[in-house]
């Protein structure tokens, strides 16, 4: 698309909130059913509608025309016209993807993919042009005393108002509505509202025209006019409230429902919607009442204000003037309720930094006062301490700016798991808890991924076939359920479904197939399930393009490792398996554990920690003389020496007599020998990445109170044994090329 | 630092007089008796040397990270990475911090000087080639050569200086010199 730069600027908001309003359809054609009430129908078309308004104001021709043929078949479900069948529904869909295809599309300026758009837009007018089928079908799954579509529309506005309609609601309302003189310059449209009430009912209009001053005396932009309203039908109060609910306060607006002499033709509820039914049957003709309303004093009164407007009613097809108006309070409504603000990430980062800041510059006040005079000592610590707590309320409210509901992670999954059941045969029910479980942003970005390739295992692999189910004794479907919860410091997600659970044998057999584990070895329950996360693993039979290829579950570690945190799965063969994701709150601060190395600080992250020992030298046993084990309780764990990894001078005594912090991290444990324990306190964590490198065994560096800089301790990435073999022979390495490099200077 | 900066900028407008046309301004240094200079406006600031986290495996060039306003940044000896005999740090030992573009985007890197020089306008057409037969440690560093006052000021290459492929750069070169 050739816009202008600020253009694109607008349209960039246009296709985030295009991505929404897909979002919106998606969820809400799931939840689409025979039984499905007007609001979701109603949410999904508003959504459908804005992106095909915003389309065309964009000048995106493509994605307006094909959206205005989902619109249409929409309107009709919604009227009442077609019946909402599972395959309209799944066109629908089909529907919802190309529309995201071609969103990227444009927005990256590549080319539609035509075929595809013709496909659909051909599916979809066959199903808009077999009217007949559809709305007998429709029809007679309505009880017989309503007939024709028509009376659908009036059966669902019916129930929709049935809770509140048997006594507040009588068979109509009288409203009186005069309007303040700034009506129009505020925007409103009182024809619009007219024409949302017509849908609602039988909807006669009067004008009165009694306010209306000599032609000398109009302002050609004020509203002179007040109406008398009467809508005949079964119309709840809400329902009212919502049309008007866009107008001016200062308007004066009365509600007076029929009395009983008013109600007379329509007295019982069910006879009325039969009755009114074929006089609200042409919903369109209803329309056009409203609208010669402004036109009727127009050779009265202003006529500039009629020229202007009548323009714009009468070209403009009614069937889309109206929902455009409906269609503007509910966007309204929507954006109102998510609640929310989009904030660039970069000033959210920046934010974040700041306070990292004044964390460091409180922690440094602290260090002051350990050299104070004694009467201002307890002053400045109570200030102290409410500098403290300060700057941790501005930090948790910082630090909430970044964080999201996993919910932005977990909507994708009833669609894909929709799709999935239906191509593998399998019936699943999902089930999601903990949706508003926050976490950080960049978190939930990167685990999105890993979480699509757990659940399209488990569906794959893990839930049988119904035909299975049934054989061993289980409900016919399937539960796949995702949870995500607080665990202390941390967010748990767990992916838990009833299915086959883990086949040791069959992974144990292919492990040694594949040569990941020596014939002879045996090995433990949870040492086989983990075999799974290997490079190169998987056990379906045959490759599907759902899953097979054996680069899933290592990838799913790697990432979830990368984000500090840790995945363990436990399965029961026969009922099913539970993959449980550990991940740190926010990747921006950790609770650290400040430790001495010879004369250096580190910081080890306090949630890698399980316990701290005092050791003495005659503690500690070889293995071959160099790997050095503590024999802790029941378990021998593997004894890094922090000054020699390091590399630190005057470490050496830490050998004698040291403490040894253990520290665990995938479900493995090693002890770290440290010369000291120092404070405990929260650091930013700052990337060494940034502006040197990735140092291997380092997660990074922070600030201490001091304005030093200490290195932070990357567990997971010492507890693998592999890297901390890597890490000493790099480090052998290191040193060689060094003197090398000395020598030949 | 702010001193050192408004000393920076004294320098730079005294600079700044001495000629127009197609020149560049350069920073220049001093590091073992022989002037050295990088383009200014890689040049973030100057700041006095200050003691560094040393970061474990190395090289040992690499001095370590300081704290720069709440930016982890490394500091590289430049003696070191050219091979020359280290020195105790005097007090004109400076840090000089470059912006220099990675393969990852900009990078903030200090770099350790025996002591800062001079602000030079230097016409880009003066600029001369260093020969093809250096093979020292430093010299692959080397951008052009040029003459001021009759001296020779060596211009280094800011990216090439910092870059973090510049060990396994180093390794080939130890096995072209072996």
């Amino acid at each position: 698309m050739n816009l202008d730069p600020e253009m694109m600027e607008i349209a960039k908001v246009f296709f985030e909130e295009c991505k929404e309003g897909l979002d919106v359809m998606e969820s809400g054609l799931l939840n689409l059913d025979a039984s499905a009430d007007r609001e979701t129908i109603n949410t999904i078309f508003r959504a459908a509608h804005s992106i095909k308004g915003g389309a065309a104001t964009f000048g995106f021709a493509e994605v307006a025309n094909f959206t205005h043929g989902v619109e249409t078949l929409l309107d009709e479900m919604r009227n009442g016209k077609r019946a909402i069948t599972p395959e309209g529904t799944q066109v629908l869909l089909q529907g919802c993807d190309c529309l995201r295809e071609m969103m990227a599309a444009t927005e990256e300026g590549r080319a539609l993919d035509q075929a595809r758009i013709e496909a659909l837009n051909r599916e979809i007018g066959e199903i808009l042009a077999a009217p007949g089928v559809h709305a007998a079908a429709a029809a007679a799954s309505e009880p017989p005393s309503t007939a024709g579509p028509a009376a659908d529309e009036r059966a669902a506005a019916g129930a929709q108002a049935a809770a509140p309609a048997s006594a507040g609601v009588g068979a109509g309302w009288r409203i009186r509505f005069e309007p303040v003189p700034a009506l129009l310059k505020l925007r409103n449209e009182p024809t619009r509202m007219f024409a949302e009430l017509a849908r609602l009912g039988e909807l006669t209009v009067r004008a009165d025209l009694g306010a209306v001053p000599a032609l000398a005396d109009i302002d050609p932009e004020s509203c002179y006019l007040a109406w008398d309203l009467e809508l005949r039908g079964e119309v709840s109060k809400s329902a009212l409230d919502e049309i008007f609910d866009w107008v001016d306060p200062a308007c004066r607006l009365t509600f007076m429902p029929f009395g009983p002499q008013d109600a007379a033709p329509a007295v019982a509820a069910p006879p009325p919607a039969a009755i009114a039914a074929p006089a609200a049957a042409p919903v369109a003709a209803a329309t056009p009442a409203p609208r010669p309303v402004p036109a009727a004093p127009a050779p009265v009164a202003a006529p500039a204000q009629i020229a202007a407007r009548a323009p714009v009613v009468t070209p403009a097809p009614v069937a889309v003037s109206a929902p455009a108006a409906a269609a503007a309070p509910a966007a309204a409504k929507a954006s109102a309720e998510a609640g929310s603000i989009r904030v660039a990430t970069e000033k959210v980062d920046h934010m974040i930094n700041l306070v990292g800041e004044l964390v460091i510059t409180q922690s440094m006040l602290n260090r002051f006062a350990d050299g104070v005079e004694p009467e201002d000592l307890e002053r400045l610590r109570q200030g102290l301490a409410q500098l403290a707590r300060n700057t941790r309320d501005l930090q948790e409210s910082v630090m909430q700016v970044r964080m999201m509901p996993i919910s932005f992670a977990f909507n994708r999954f009833p669609r894909l798991v929709h799709d999935l059941s239906r191509k593998l045969g399998k019936k699943v029910d999902l089930r999601l808890t903990g949706e508003g479980t926050e976490l950080d942003k960049t978190v939930l970005e990167k685990i999105s991924d890993p979480l699509v390739h757990l659940v399209r295992n488990s569906l794959d692999h893990g839930i049988e076939t119904p035909e299975r189910r049934l054989a061993v004794g289980k409900p016919e479907s399937g539960l796949l359920e995702l949870a995500a919860f607080h665990e202390g410091g941390n967010i748990i997600i767990e992916v838990r479904d009833d299915g086959g659970g883990l086949n040791k044998a069959k992974i144990l057999a292919k492990a040694r197939d594949r040569g990941l584990v020596d014939p002879n070895q045996e090995l433990g329950e949870d040492q086989i399930h983990n075999l799974i996360f290997m490079p190169g693993f998987s056990t379906a039979d045959q490759i599907s393009d759902v899953s097979g290829r054996g680069v899933g579950m290592d990838v799913v570690r790697r990432n979830i490792n990368d984000l500090g945190g840790q995945v363990q799965i436990t399965s029961r063969e026969g009922h099913g398996s539970v993959i449980r994701i550990r991940l740190p709150l926010t990747l921006a601060i950790l609770d650290g554990q400040l430790v001495r190395v010879g004369s250096e600080t580190y910081v080890i992250s306090l949630l890698a920690i399980v316990e701290t020992i005092q050791v003495r030298k005659d503690q500690l046993s070889t293995i071959a003389g160099r790997t050095e084990l503590f024999r802790l309780r029941e378990e021998y764990i593997p004894v890094i020496k922090l000054h020699e990894m390091f590399d630190v001078s005057g470490g050496r005594q830490a050998t004698e007599d040291g403490l040894l912090v253990v520290v665990e991290a995938d479900g493995k444990r090693v002890g770290l020998l440290v010369n000291d324990l120092l404070a405990q306190q929260q650091v930013v964590v700052k990337s060494l990445e940034k502006n040197f490198r990735q140092v291997r065994g380092l997660a990074g560096a922070t600030i201490l109170g001091d304005g030093t800089v200490a290195l932070i301790i990357d567990v997971p990435g010492l507890i693998d044994r592999n890297s901390a073999d890597e890490l000493r022979a790099g480090a052998a390495r290191a040193a060689r090329s060094e003197r090398r490099a000395v020598r030949a200077a | 630092m702010s001193d050192e900066n408004s000393a920076l900028t004294a320098m730079a407008q005294k600079g700044g007089k001495a000629q127009a046309g197609d020149a560049k301004q350069y920073l220049t240094f001093m590091l073992a008796g022989e002037e050295y200079g990088v383009d200014i406006l890689r040049v973030q600031e100057i700041k006095g040397w200050d003691t560094a986290t040393r970061i474990p495996r190395t090289p040992s060039y690499v001095l370590g990270v300081i704290n720069l306003r709440g930016a982890v940044v490394p500091v590289l000896g430049l003696r070191q990475r050219f091979g020359l005999d280290t020195v105790d740090f005097g007090p004109t030992t400076v840090v000089i911090v470059l912006r220099a573009n990675g393969s990852r985007g900009e990078r903030t890197v200090g770099i350790v000087v025996d002591a800062v020089s001079e602000v030079y306008n230097i016409d880009e057409a003066n600029l001369l080639a260093p020969p093809d037969e250096c093979h020292t440690l430093g010299s692959r560093f080397v951008k052009a050569l040029a003459t001021v006052e009759k001296k020779m000021v060596i211009l280094l290459d800011v990216d090439l200086l910092v870059a973090d492929d510049a060990v396994a750069a180093d390794a080939v070169l130890e096995v072209a010199a072996a």
